[in-house]
């Protein structure tokens, strides 16, 4: 299991590499620094001289792959952007961001608290209801209250995320004043973070219910399962042993891929909702062509994406006595 | 009779496209897809009657069109056509390909009756003329053209006059009465209200069914605008994507070996990005735009179709037919042709549907993001967010719109949903 762990590891470099390499190819190939530079200096209006000072500083002069004009071999294939960027990266040495001096290391440290009391509880919370709305949806299958069920889902389905937040605030809010409608407060969490829970749980609700119970009417009309009720298994013994543990494994799959964007934050819950955490950080670096904030956010990502792709395979055997890892 | 026919040809290539006439082309091809359906039909009943002649009449009609439309209102060379006349020809191409792709699945001796058994299901049948009426005001919105030419200004011809007009636009100011610029008010006023919203003593010029927004535009014009970035948003980017996905997923899964162990390099290298920040950075590099939108959720989407198709493509290799041809002879251009992409059409199918209302969703979260297409539901959103705020709210923006986004999302829901059942292979479909 270790030495599987390992190879699995090293298997995710180059998908990491890749993904830098993806990012790369858009900012520096595809797009100008030229725009990012006058994007952080004051647009339109930034001079010639204040766009080139602005890259010279952050390096975004330097040729993309190879610095003829550097001395030495070495220093050719270093002085590079396509270096400097992945040292920088590769180092977990994000530097400064590009529209102000802050680290970005710091500015991830601070918004990932704020970012994970936001995602955990609507993770743990959506995930808790989802499961034991779709048993019992399983448990009534092809009757009424599946059918309600359903189309409840579909509706769920189709509304904008925006409905649920404006709603959210309009109602609970301003209508009837039980919660904050925006804002952050290090002390008073709770009150600001029910109604961004409240709306990310709903949100989710749907999608999942209606995944989990396609999973489990499979499981459902599986043979193991007419031999369980005609031997009279009871029904809580028939949920909980026999159809919660065989759906779990198609069910995990998601659920811990879904894991590393825990991390990476809600985008439009934190902007919508005046959270101050990893979501709104991105959103900002967008909005402000940040690519070295940008970069550092999704080189995270993408870590965590392989290291959780590595946790969910190893997790079937948890789960699943039948699979083997080779 | 006869001889008054190349004039007909002749004032149809010559005169400038009428609302009219505009409706006669888009019956006609109708008529030309419809032809395929009802001369099917009438073969099994044993009927006589034939539509053959629509076939040629139609192509007759639609070169007229096409020369029509790179005669009039534009003094340009052919590539350097005005954008409106590009649009037109566009609109007609995508109606004639969804038509043709329609008829093919529906006359398929497997697929077709599969397929035509989700009419009978009411809630199916509701979706469906919704989602016809969304795709039919976006394509309306799609054909226009200009009426009066004034480029010295010598006619007094408004400014608004002179821009290209669609069909929606026409019919729109026929059924209000003033030229659709000039409904309109000087701000917020509530639906079917007779003063402004703000002042009350500012009487209003029109009734407004569903009121106006804050520039005095009248919502229900709006709403109706955005039927077409709506449709365009969840279509154009699966013209991109669906392709790049069966052509990797295709190839990795039939072919194997190193091909395969790079397309699963490429689509697990582009799955470990979050895709909402791949695609806004595709858009920052490649800025703002319909297309560049488009380009973005297309290359940013592509993934999951990959990874379907590619493990399909695994199952689908080793199946006796495709051995056989194999041991045959058959060229691997041809067996991907005839055998591998055919079987993977129904997951293609159900995937872009659902994929259409993602899409469709997600304009609304680039419109929040200052990046969404012009004239959308998700602007008109994200412009009246606000306005519920204030005392009293100002709610029919908000609510019309995402109404509209609603329906549509829904109904292509359901369609997908019943479509999902109708083609899966393991349920059986009584006729």
């Amino acid at each position: 299991m270790i030495a599987y762990s390992i190879r699995r590891l090293l298997q995710g470099i180059p998908t990491v590499l890749g993904v830098l390499f993806v990012f790369f190819f858009i900012f520096f190939m595809v797009n100008d620094p030229d725009k990012m530079a006058r994007g952080a200096n004051g647009g339109d209006k930034a001079s010639a001289q204040a766009i080139e000072e602005w890259k010279a500083e952050k390096g975004y002069n330097l040729p993309l792959f190879f610095n003829l004009k550097a001395p030495g071999f070495k220093a050719k294939c270093t002085e590079t952007r396509f270096f400097s960027f992945y040292s920088k990266m590769l180092t977990f040495q994000f530097g400064k961001a590009d529209t102000d001096d802050e680290l970005i290391i710091d500015k991830i440290k601070k918004g990932a608290g704020p970012s994970l009391a936001l995602t955990v509880p609507i993770f743990l919370i959506g995930l808790f209801i989802s499961i034991s709305i779709s048993l019992v949806v399983a448990l009534f299958m092809n009757t009424y209250v599946d059918r309600f069920a359903l189309v409840l889902c579909v509706l769920g389905m189709s509304v904008v995320v925006f409905l649920y937040i404006i709603g959210g605030q309009y109602i609970m809010g301003k209508m009837l004043r039980w919660f904050a409608i925006s804002g952050w407060s290090e002390d008073h969490k709770f009150h600001f973070l029910f109604l961004p829970v409240l709306v990310g749980v709903i949100d989710s609700l749907s999608r999942r219910i209606r995944l989990y119970r396609t999973i489990m009417v499979n499981e459902v009309n599986s043979d193991y399962m007419r031999t369980a009720r005609a031997k009279g298994v009871g029904d809580s013994s028939l949920l909980f042993k026999h159809l919660l543990k065989n759906s779990m494994i198609p069910i995990l799959t998601g659920v811990v891929m879904s894991i590393p964007y825990l991390f990476t934050g809600a985008l439009l819950l934190e902007a919508f909702f005046g959270i101050p955490g990893l979501g709104k950080l991105t959103i900002n670096a967008i909005i402000n062509n940040d690519f070295a904030t940008l970069s550092a956010m999704v080189f995270i990502g993408s870590l965590l994406y392989v290291v959780f792709n590595l946790i969910t395979d190893l997790s079937y055997t948890l789960v699943d006595p039948r699979v083997k890892l080779q | 009779m006869i001889s008054t026919l190349p004039l007909l040809a002749a004032e149809t290539v010559t005169s400038p496209l009428t609302l009219w006439r505009s409706f006669a082309l888009i019956a006609l091809l109708v008529l030309f897809l419809l032809e395929r359906f009802l001369s099917n039909r009438s073969a099994d009943s044993g009927e006589g009657f034939s539509f053959e002649w629509l076939r040629p009449t139609f192509l007759v009609l639609l070169g007229l069109l096409v020369l029509n439309a790179l005669t009039q209102d534009s003094r340009r060379a052919w590539p350097m056509l005005p954008p409106h006349i590009w649009q037109n020809i566009i609109a007609f191409l995508v109606l004639a390909l969804f038509g043709y792709g329609l008829s093919k699945v529906f006359l398929h001796p497997f697929w077709g009756r599969r397929v035509r058994s989700i009419f009978r299901r009411p809630f199916v049948l509701i979706s469906i003329l919704l989602t016809v009426f969304f795709a039919g005001t976006a394509l309306i919105d799609s054909i226009s053209w200009i009426d009066n030419h004034d480029p010295d200004g010598e006619k007094q011809i408004a400014l608004q006059a002179q821009q290209p007009r669609s069909i929606l636009d026409r019919l729109f100011s026929a059924a209000v009465g003033v030229p659709e610029w000039e409904f309109r008010e000087k701000s917020h006023s509530a639906p079917l209200a007779s003063t402004q919203f703000q002042k009350e003593e500012v009487t209003l010029k029109h009734k407004h069914l569903l009121g106006t927004t804050i520039d005095g535009r009248d919502t229900f014009y709006q709403v109706l605008k955005g039927c077409k970035p709506a449709v365009i948003v969840g279509t154009l980017p699966l013209i991109i994507s669906i392709p790049l996905a069966l052509l990797f997923g295709v190839m990795g899964g039939y072919f194997g070996g190193r091909i395969d162990d790079f397309v699963v390099y490429v689509y697990s290298t582009l799955a470990s990005i979050p895709s909402l920040l791949l695609l806004f950075a595709i858009i920052m590099a490649l800025g703002n735009g319909i297309f560049q939108v488009c380009v973005g959720l297309g290359v940013a989407g592509w993934v999951g179709l990959c990874r379907l198709s590619r493990g399909e493509t695994l199952k689908l290799r080793e199946l006796e037919y495709v051995q056989a041809a194999k041991c045959l002879g058959t060229s691997n251009a041809k067996i991907i042709l005839r055998h591998i992409i055919p079987n993977l059409m129904h997951i293609v199918i159900i995937t872009a549907i659902l994929a259409f209302t993602g899409l469709v969703l997600s304009e609304a979260v680039l419109s929040y993001l200052g990046i969404g297409l012009d004239n959308s539901w998700g602007g008109l959103i994200n412009n009246s967010r606000n306005e519920i705020a204030r005392q009293p709210a100002i709610w029919w923006n908000l609510v019309f719109a995402s109404t509209a986004l609603f329906l549509l999302v829904l109904a292509v829901n359901v369609i997908g949903d019943a479509l999902r059942d109708a083609l899966d292979p393991r349920v059986s479909v009584g006729d």
